[in-house]
């Protein structure tokens, strides 16, 4: 009984509902005669292509900037090196000079600069969030909205050559959605990209058994990530840093310097996003620019409370097993509503309901969270 | 602190104060000359948008009062409004009599609704803006459930021009032409003064029979006030004025000269009063006189062409502006009551507030519910100035916009008032209108227009909530480095 009543609260009410609930609906899917390996690749594609993005959330918490709602800083970042990244392949015409080499060079060519430019974004935002302790959630909710709202201008003026990203007949401005299917999309997660324009030896990236889809290259990458910030929190400078977090006053008189422990939580948290929206579009294939990344912030902060993470302690499993639940709920609905009604926005109603009543949740169960 | 300084200081607090009022005007005028859009244009959609948008961001002021920050919430509000609308539509009510019937389900709903939001932010402290951001989208969940699932799917309804096809669900639009469009907008002068007339006749009468009674003590200036609205009331049986009042639309220009006049008046019974009732030096008289040539200097303007031409192109709806002046009254009125200065203590120091015996508690919940209904009720005058009705999409941006039209007009997350929620609607709006025309002849392209005004109401909103921090953390640091002061300590972060 009393493990039982232990392993409850370690669960926590939250994400035994919403576990339970995860849990119906893939038995009601496969009950409806829903292919399960079809299934399930779709659930661990979308398990991966949002995992870095909610595998940001955790420097945040851990420096003590709480739920980073300012991720889209990273994600414009992230996206305006693809961008880039882009346009100077097809400027050096790479595909005709490198072949199948040339995808590689951009893909490696937009982390590059996303991870540079989200460096110096999120430093200069750590300066920020130091100079608000105390609301950084409702400052950093408004600075992510104003830095889409101020992409969108960017977006608009840019005028590059290369087709896939501008509007044809038209001098200036990105379309909204981007296919990447000639450069980047689905390198390390698409067995069909993968197996036809990739050598022979690097068909292990992403292969088919039977009906399920084995996304290995992008397994790696996810999990090297992880493998890192978890690494990295073990560290000195990691455990200074979820010291800055967990007790300033411990922290600042044994001789660490808070804020600088703050700002540097904050850049890291900022460079995983600008990874995390190239690995989310990558999976995707598509390059979403102009209001779509706007709440992403919402879902990534949503995923890693469900995973039962708090404003002030975060870990990787909570990363893992809080996307698995919320990405895993979004897929198994939507086929699953279209059977048994015929709504299409239902699973996005869902969505809605869920991440922000886990926010809300998590809100209430720290005191506003801000203190 | 010597008094040049705190001069200084004053004058230095004035100007940051009103530095983005300042900038934004600034900005608005750049705005006005590079679209080219003729002035008439202009100010005929910012009247329009004064109209459909003052009493939402007036509903936002007493929440700043009682601490509560910028109350995102709001939406919870809009909701309750679309909700009755909805019914009273679908049970096909329309004209003022339906727009009261929406009003008389909205209340309840939103005293409700705002009583939930007032108790989920008791438990939040600290973090309501962000509380009220996320419930706010949450609500919108919940209500997206409930027009796309429930009305239909649970609740049986039969009407193909509010039903999607399937017959589960409510459509994109509705249109509330011929039902609710214009249904404030449209009341008549003259029907405004009968129903004032006859209101203050009751409520005289009630005032006379407890006179009566030994309850309460008559003054003159009840009977004046009566008398006036009488004499007011016969005036509108003259068949000219009858005949000007039986319009519901009042030219801009006419108006103009009515505030004038009014004005004026106030003025001269002050110079009168001053004169021969209280006696007083001449000296106190420079500023009412001052005032009558200002008044007199403005209505000389009303004659150049350019302007006269604006004025009479621009026709405002009697009844919503109404509205709005007697929630600006009510706004300043509370403040005087016990209520509004509870809610003021409790703004400034809840443990200050808790000491002298107030339950803070309540009175936040309080506040809240009256912003709820307030915000309820202007999304009703926002949705029958505008007739057709989004059904996911109108009260999406509601908060936001109108909390960047408040900031805009010089407000705070501590500080607003009425005259800051005017000014902004006035700056915000004419950004809204010119922004795209400006875009396109700037950059030739019309987007980045609209884009950029997005990007303002963002950033107006991200720039003063940062401040706020900032002021309010230098605050907490500063005690803890001197002697604990024990009411500040109280509100800084428990330091385990």
């Amino acid at each position: 009984m009393k493990t039982l009543k232990n392993a409850y609260e370690n669960i926590g009410l939250p994400r035994l509902i919403i576990g339970l609930f995860f849990i119906f609906l893939i038995v009601t899917s496969i009950a409806l005669g829903f292919s399960p390996a079809a299934l399930f690749s779709d659930v661990v594609r979308r398990w991966l292509m949002y995992g870095t993005l909610v595998l940001a959330m955790v420097p945040g918490i851990q420096s003590g900037i709480g739920l980073n709602f300012g991720i889209s800083l990273g994600i414009s970042a992230g996206l305006f090196g693809s961008v880039i990244a882009m346009e100077i392949s097809f400027l050096q015409n790479w595909n005709e000079t490198l072949g199948a080499g040339a995808a590689w060079l951009t893909l490696l060519l937009a982390l590059l600069f996303g991870i540079v430019m989200a460096a110096a974004l999120g430093t200069l935002y750590g300066l920020l969030l130091n100079r608000v302790k105390g609301s950084e959630m409702t400052v950093s909710t408004y600075v992510g909205f104003s830095v889409i709202a101020f992409m969108n201008i960017v977006w608009l003026s840019l005028a590059f050559k290369n087709g896939e990203l501008s509007w044809p007949l038209q001098g200036q401005g990105l379309r909204n959605t981007a296919s990447l299917s000639g450069s980047f999309g689905g390198l390390l997660s698409n067995p069909d990209v993968v197996q036809t324009t990739q050598p022979r030896w690097l068909h292990w990236l992403a292969f088919r058994v039977g009906e399920f889809t084995v996304p290995l290259g992008l397994i790696l990458v996810f999990g090297f990530l992880c493998f890192i910030v978890w690494v990295f929190f073990r560290s000195k400078l990691g455990i200074a840093m979820s010291g800055a977090g967990e007790n300033q006053l411990f922290t600042t008189s044994s001789g660490i310097n808070v804020d600088r422990k703050r700002i540097q939580g904050t850049a890291i948290s900022t460079v995983l996003g600008a990874v995390g929206i190239i690995l989310y579009a990558q999976t995707y294939g598509f390059l979403q620019l102009y209001n779509a990344p706007l709440m992403m912030g919402f879902a990534s902060v949503a995923s890693i409370l469900i995973g039962g993470a708090s404003v002030r302690r975060a870990k990787i499993s909570h990363v893992l097993i809080g996307t698995l639940l919320f990405q895993g709920i979004l897929v198994t609905a939507l086929p699953v509503v279209n059977e048994v009604i015929e709504i299409g926005t239902l699973p996005e109603v869902l969505r809605i309901i869920i991440s922000n009543g886990i926010i809300l949740y998590a809100l209430t169960k720290t005191k506003g969270g801000n203190q | 602190m010597s008094k040049t300084t705190t001069f200084l200081k004053k004058t230095g607090s004035f100007l940051f104060d009103n530095k983005v009022m300042i900038a934004f005007a600034a900005i608005c005028v750049a705005a006005i000359i590079l679209s080219g859009s003729p002035i008439s244009f202009v100010m005929d959609g910012v009247f329009t948008r004064i109209t459909r948008n003052t009493f939402t961001v007036l509903a936002l002021i007493i929440p700043v009062l009682a601490g509560l920050g910028l109350n995102f919430g709001i939406v919870i509000g809009a909701i309750a409004a679309q909700i009755a609308v909805f019914w009273v539509v679908y049970w096909g009510f329309g004209g003022f009599n339906g727009m009261l019937l929406s009003a008389l389900i909205a209340t309840p709903l939103a005293v409700l609704f705002g009583y939930l939001v007032g108790r989920l932010f008791n438990r939040v402290k600290g973090a309501e803006m962000i509380a009220g951001l996320i419930l706010g989208y949450f609500a919108d969940g919940l209500y997206q459930l409930f027009f796309l699932v429930i009305i239909g799917g649970i609740i049986p309804v039969n009407n193909p021009k509010l039903i999607i096809s399937g017959g589960v669900g409510v459509k994109n639009t509705i249109d509330l032409t011929g039902n609710l469009k214009y249904s404030i907008d449209a009341v008549r002068m003259v029907d405004i003064v009968t129903v004032l007339f006859y209101a203050v006749l009751a409520v005289t009468v009630i005032k006379v029979v407890l006179h009566l009674l030994k309850k309460y003590r008559l003054t003159r200036g009840d009977l004046i006030f009566f008398g006036a609205m009488a004499v007011l009331f016969a005036i509108s049986y003259i068949p000219v004025v009858e005949r000007f009042l039986s319009t519901d639309r009042l030219g801009l220009l006419n108006a103009l000269i009515v505030v004038l006049v009014i004005l004026a008046v106030m003025q001269l019974v002050k110079i009168v009063k001053a004169i021969w009732i209280d006696k007083e030096k001449p000296k106190t008289l420079v500023k009412p006189i001052l005032m009558l040539l200002v008044f007199g200097a403005i209505y000389g303007l009303t004659y150049i062409p350019q302007i006269e031409q604006v004025l009479m192109f621009v026709k405002l709806p009697v009844l919503p502006f109404l509205l709005i002046a007697g929630l600006c009254w009510f706004n300043h009125r509370l403040l005087s009551t016990r209520l509004g200065q509870n809610m003021r203590t409790v703004g400034q120091s809840q443990s200050v507030a808790m000491a002298s015996g107030i339950n803070v508690d309540q009175t936040r919940v309080l506040a809240m519910v009256i912003s709820t209904v307030l915000a309820s009720w202007g999304q009703l005058i926002f949705l029958q100035n505008i007739g057709t009705f989004s059904t996911y999409g109108a009260h999406t941006q509601i908060a936001q916009f109108a909390i960047a039209a408040l900031l805009v007009g010089g407000a705070s997350v501590q500080k607003a008032t009425n005259k800051q929620a005017i000014i902004g609607v006035i700056l915000f709006h004419t950004l809204f209108i010119v922004a795209p025309q400006a875009g396109k002849e700037l950059f030739n392209n019309a987007q980045i227009g609209e884009y950029f005004r997005v990007f303002v109401s963002y950033g107006v909103i991200a720039l003063s909530l940062a401040m706020h921090a900032w002021k309010k953390f230098k605050k907490e640091e500063q005690p803890s480095s001197e002697l604990p002061n024990p009411e500040e300590s109280n509100l800084a972060p428990a330091a385990e």
